[in-house]
């Protein structure tokens, strides 16, 4: 499979560059908990076209862009999951799940 | 326009344009659908690439798990046919400058520099060379990241039941 002559190298990396500044911008944008957590997880997922495109076409001979992106998805699962519960329990305290109105430290 | 051209195109649009709708969607539900559209979508372009076992795990791990937990949580915090607030105009704008000008900044500098390709033979990248190295302890051996994200998987699925549980009183 020749995708190096198909497609150059460059496509790949401005690519996952918009997607991550997309998920910035939702991150900042938005004022929900979840859909902030949905930008995180558009920023995780272009790293992770970053680390499969150096590891395709400039060093072809190992796998290490890889592994890089399967740990990437394991610590993004973890993540996730953390993120969800404490959602869960900030909805618990505060019957939201808005940034404006979770502005207490104790409860 | 030959065939993995065109394939690419269709993906790369799909991404853009179902990571544009998940930021931007007013109900909660379709933002993380279209989340799920673009993680399909990624899926296909490691396809491309010829990592198969990467693309299977995007598959399961994220349209799979993440995007299931998502929608869960979504079902268990909000009003499923309320219509989220508008963002204010002050954060849309900096928001909106601030992306443009991160993709115009990082896009230049990284089409301007020229990446250095090794020379080396490129291996398979099957299924026998992916859980052969992951499993490896020798050079280009994985095994105690292996461990060490196993480890981590566990403390975090014990801390997110910590958490989440209700408070005894």
């Amino acid at each position: 499979m020749s995708l190096e002559g198909e497609i150059p190298l460059d496509y790949m990396i401005v690519l996952s560059t918009i997607v991550f500044f997309i998920g910035l911008m939702g991150v900042l944008i938005r004022r929900n908990l979840i859909t902030m957590l949905i930008g995180v997880e558009l920023m995780l997922n272009s790293v992770n076209i970053n680390f499969a495109a150096f590891n395709h076409y400039l060093f072809p001979n190992r796998l290490e862009g890889h592994f890089f992106a399967l740990i990437v998805m394991a610590i993004a699962a973890a993540e996730a999951a953390i993120a969800i519960a404490l959602i869960i329990n900030i909805y618990r305290q505060f019957a939201t799940v808005s940034v404006d109105d979770v502005d207490e430290l104790k409860y | 326009m030959t065939g993995p051209k065109m394939i690419f195109i269709v993906l790369a649009a799909a991404i853009l344009v179902f990571s544009v709708l998940a930021i931007t969607s007013r109900q909660i539900l379709r933002a993380a659908i279209y989340l799920l559209f673009v993680m399909v979508a990624m899926a296909g372009l490691y396809y491309m690439m010829n990592f198969q076992f990467l693309a299977a795990v995007q598959l399961i791990l994220y349209a799979g798990g993440i995007v299931v937990l998502i929608i869960f949580s979504i079902l268990l915090t909000s009003q499923i046919n309320s219509r989220l607030a508008l963002p204010k105009g002050s954060h849309l704008f900096f928001g909106a400058i601030t992306a443009i000008a991160g993709i115009v900044l990082v896009s230049k500098t990284l089409v301007e520099f020229t990446f250095p390709a090794t020379q080396v033979a490129p291996i398979t990248t099957d299924m026998r060379t992916v859980g052969s190295q992951l499993l490896d302890t020798g050079v280009h051996g994985y095994a105690l990241p292996f461990e060490v994200i196993s480890i981590l998987l566990l403390a975090a699925l014990v801390g997110s039941i910590f958490i989440a549980q209700k408070k005894k009183t």
